[in-house]
């Protein structure tokens, strides 16, 4: 029982990098979430903001989603056990998950090449369902890891998907939609311009009020009845300052400071969650000594150690790169980069007037 | 049908339904990086033209086809977990190693530049646009080859040792470790194979594409006559718009033929010693023989579906042709299906224990109906990717002024017919590598079989009703995709190319800009 508690300092540093690519694609693709909710908010102002929205995650939303990509595959390889138990004994929220993250991927390629209301209403409505469910399933995952379920002796989850959707774990779900949608919000309103702008700072009001609320009873209650240190304590402290400094910040228009509190409450929520479950990664409920931790379902110290020299090679290059991106698409993305409908008929009755002016 | 049965089902139905548009995505955005790299330093302004709306045209369904790429790729890497995860288990120290670097190396590159080279026109000089697509192509070939490596693992573990402790496979630093599994020699062989199958597949997309509105725009000419302006502007895009990329994918599917033909050769003699079983299937060679002949056509009775020898009749074939495939030589002794059955019963015994601890009868004979006739579909295919590269050469043969374009129906029918074609074989190809691998999901490597892993026992411990759940929906959500995919690739490829015009005064052409509708 004891060793399974003490893991090495390798395991626990990867058990530390597993938690960094969930932060990385919470924070990253968080936001895409919001603003793919935000497809909601504003759908009666028609397509063509919809498409203005959309936009401002069009060119970086892809690179986001390959955190959680990587990350399972490095979960894989660092915690196989974990890995195993997790992915089978999940299965249904799984499957939920993947259908949905299939037709995501879907709308926002397949959106704008094909020039009908029709075709465009459907995949907006499909990036609404893109943005609330994953974010919602992702809580609910969340939850029930650091909480727990039952495990049987052969590594098995016995919980059945009726199991997952307990209180706490639905009040995760809840959570992870409420903030991902003000980070989106937030995004939003730095990434637009006029109107749309202002309606997003004036939205980010009024959700940044039930985020603290259900944020704070959810790492209440995970602190009181789940966590395994009181050290978590501080990134929930963290978190708490970081939504309370938001509320001032949208209200002066002061959007990136604004998108950096969220940033600061989802990567520090993300802290305590992991750092609450260390030692472990997936508690048995049923019977502690069935439990999974970071020093029993993980992979050798030479696999630990080859695949730490991989990622210092790479990750590096990851971050330079993703950060060029973000610099190359730094600016705001106005109405008029998507036309509404009827815009480029507009455009070809001016062309063909300037044809025939010309050839007269 | 038990969950083992449905979890096979639906490894077998997503990964063939992965695998349709991967390989173009790989071959594809090769070959538009060298179509756009054309257009960025040709000193011609018609094929400067040319090439940029080439380019474009090709760019808009490579972005289409690369979604869904993705979106099915990410239920492959869950997939491990959730119905495989004994397999996980024993296999994830190794395993996830490869599947980790893809994510690392090239899934990251992949999707950030795609991005860019999407949205990134105009917003960056040309020429580090054009190295975008370059990255893109690069890291969709280095996917590849993670994926590859770590399939090679399942078919021929190399650089780790079980551990009889755990009863795991680790990678193990005496064996190589990391370095052995990335330059197995499986992989090596099997990497290039894939890779060319993706240009093929690319090449012959170009090529039918591209050759159906060549003759569309070579009759239109006819049709309103070479002397007038319009026919003339027809005449123009048939000849130097279509015919250099039609010719362009037939130089693609010429280099992708000798790579898989030169890779196929070196695969088919490793296989005949790393797994003896799989390549005598493919065969439907049941008894031991001395100069086998290769099978043509056999035929058998309805217990030839499944795994008995004793109803194959072979009615065509050609003598040595097996032991030259081999060995290159002729007169080899190949051992068949049934004296390897035997002797992997007295190798690893003839029952084994299953995932709930029941004894299970062993046959290690894999089915022969599927690995007979996917090896020879995959080869057959091929067949008309070679008409159509011979044809076309042929139609759009000379130089200059005389450059030949063409305006035969039955050659635009056969073009766009072949377009399929290579997906079938690439199909085929993983069918028949998968299925011959059975009832092994990792197979022993003949050096050091104690790595080793039988299907039945990496199975998840899930009812049935559980994984019918998951392979109806993925099939039903996937028929409904394809679908979409289906009417948006033939939409953007009927759309064609806008013809260049030239401005009166100037004599310039209105080269378009790079940017994509998305």
């Amino acid at each position: 029982m004891d060793a399974m508690l003490d893991p090495t300092v390798l395991q626990t540093l990867w058990f530390a990098l597993i938690a960094f690519f969930f932060l990385g694609y919470f924070v990253l693709e968080g936001f895409d979430f919001g603003v793919q909710m935000n497809v909601a908010t504003f759908w009666r102002r028609g397509i063509g903001t919809r498409g203005t929205i959309l936009k401002t995650i069009g060119p970086v939303w892809d690179g986001n989603e390959v955190w959680v990509i990587t990350g399972g595959a490095l979960m894989f390889a660092a915690f196989p056990e974990w890995y195993a138990t997790l992915f089978s004994g999940f299965y249904l929220a799984l499957l939920l998950l993947l259908l949905v993250l299939i037709v995501r991927v879907c709308a926002f390629k397949w959106r704008d090449k094909v020039d009908s209301d029709r075709w465009k209403n459907s995949w907006d409505v499909v990036h609404v369902i893109g943005g609330f469910a994953p974010a919602l399933l992702w809580g609910v995952a969340f939850g029930n890891i650091v909480a727990g379920v039952a495990i049987d002796e052969n590594r098995w989850v016995t919980t059945s998907l009726l199991g997952l959707l307990n209180p706490f774990a639905l009040l995760a779900g809840v959570v992870f939609v409420l903030l991902f949608w003000l980070h989106g919000t937030h995004y939003l309103a730095l990434k637009v311009e006029g109107r749309l702008r202002e309606d997003a700072n004036r939205l980010a009001g009024i959700l940044v009020w039930p985020t603290i609320v259900a944020g704070a009873a959810f790492l209440l209650w995970f602190q009181l009845a789940h966590s395994n240190t009181w050290f978590t304590l501080i990134p929930v402290a963290v978190a708490a300052l970081a939504l309370i400094a938001a509320v001032p910040l949208h209200r002066r228009r002061r959007e990136g400071l604004a998108f950096g509190a969220t940033t600061t409450a989802i990567a520090a929520a993300v802290i305590t969650l992991f750092g609450g479950l260390f030692p472990y990664v997936m508690p048995a409920t049923n019977d502690p000594a069935n439990s999974l931790t970071v020093a029993n379902a993980s992979s050798t110290e030479h696999t630990l150690t080859v695949m730490l020299v991989a990622l210092c090679l790479f990750l590096p290059l990851v971050i330079g790169y993703t950060i060029w991106a973000y610099r190359v698409f730094r600016h705001r993305v106005s109405d008029e980069d998507s036309p509404a409908p009827g815009a480029e008929l507009l455009e070809k009755a001016k062309q063909g007037y300037r044809e025939a002016f010309e050839q007269g | 049908m038990e969950a083992l049965d449905l979890a096979r089902w639906q490894f077998g139905i997503t990964t063939v339904y992965h695998f349709i548009f991967v390989p173009l995505t790989i071959g594809l955005s090769l070959l538009v990086a060298i179509m756009q790299t054309r257009a960025v330093f040709s000193k011609d302004p018609v094929r400067k033209d040319a090439w940029t709306r080439m380019t474009k045209f090709f760019g808009s369904m490579l972005i289409v086809n690369f979604g869904i790429g993705i979106a099915t790729g990410i239920v492959q890497e869950f997939q491990f977990g959730m119905n495989w995860s004994e397999y996980s288990r024993f296999i994830g120290d190794v395993f996830g190693a490869p599947l980790a670097l893809e994510g690392l190396a090239a899934f990251f590159v992949e999707s950030v530049f795609l991005g860019l080279w999407i949205f990134g026109w105009g917003k960056m000089p040309e020429k580090i646009h054009l190295l975008t697509i370059w990255a893109v192509a690069l890291a969709t070939t280095a996917s590849a080859y993670f994926i590859v490596a770590a399939n090679s693992f399942m078919q021929h573990p190399v650089g780790a040792t079980l551990n009889p402790e755990t009863g795991r496979a680790e990678l193990d630093p005496s064996q190589g470790s990391l370095l052995a599994v990335l330059t197995n020699v499986t992989t090596l062989a099997a990497f290039p194979h894939v890779v060319s199958g993706a240009w093929l597949v690319a090449g012959a997309f170009l090529t039918g594409v591209a050759a159906w509105h060549m003759v569309r725009h070579h009759n239109r000419a006819r049709e309103l006559g070479l002397e007038t302006e319009e026919g003339q502007e027809q005449h123009l895009a048939a000849r130097d718009l279509y015919r250099p990329t039609v010719r362009f994918g037939v130089l693609a599917m010429c280099v992708a033929a000798v790579v898989l033909v030169i890779s196929g050769d070196f695969q088919a003699q490793i296989m005949f010693k790393q797994q003896p079983m799989k390549m005598a299937s493919a065969e439907a060679l049941c008894e031991t023989e001395t100069g086998a002949s290769f099978s043509i056509l056999s035929v058998g009775g309805p217990q030839a579906f499944a795994q008995d020898c004793e109803d194959v009749t072979h009615l065509i074939e050609v003598p040595y042709v097996t032991s030259f495939l081999a060995t290159h030589t002729f007169d080899a002794t190949l051992q068949g299906v049934d004296d390897l059955n035997a002797q992997y019963k007295d190798q690893f015994g003839a029952t084994a224990t299953d995932i709930h601890g029941n004894e299970v009868e062993l046959d290690y004979r894999p089915n022969l109906f599927v690995t007979y006739w996917s090896f020879r579909l995959m080869m057959g295919l091929a067949a008309f990717s070679g008409i159509l590269a011979l044809w076309t050469l042929w139609v759009t043969r000379g130089k200059g002024e005389n450059a030949r374009t063409t305006g035969s129906k039955l050659f635009q029918w056969f073009a766009v017919l072949a377009i399929p074609m290579p997906f079938f074989a690439n199909a085929a190809g993983w069918v028949f590598t998968e299925i011959g691998r059975q009832p092994w999901v990792v197979h022993p490597n003949p050096d050091d079989p104690t790595i080793r892993l039988m299907t039945m026992q990496g199975v998840s411990s899930h009812p049935g009703w559980m994984v019918l759940t998951s392979l109806v929906a993925f099939t039903l959500v996937y028929a409904v995709l394809a679908v979409i995919w289906f009417g948006m690739m033939r939409k953007a490829a009927l759309k064609g190319v806008p013809l260049a015009k030239r401005d009166p005064e100037t004599d310039e052409l209105d080269t378009p800009t790079l940017s994509f509708d998305y």
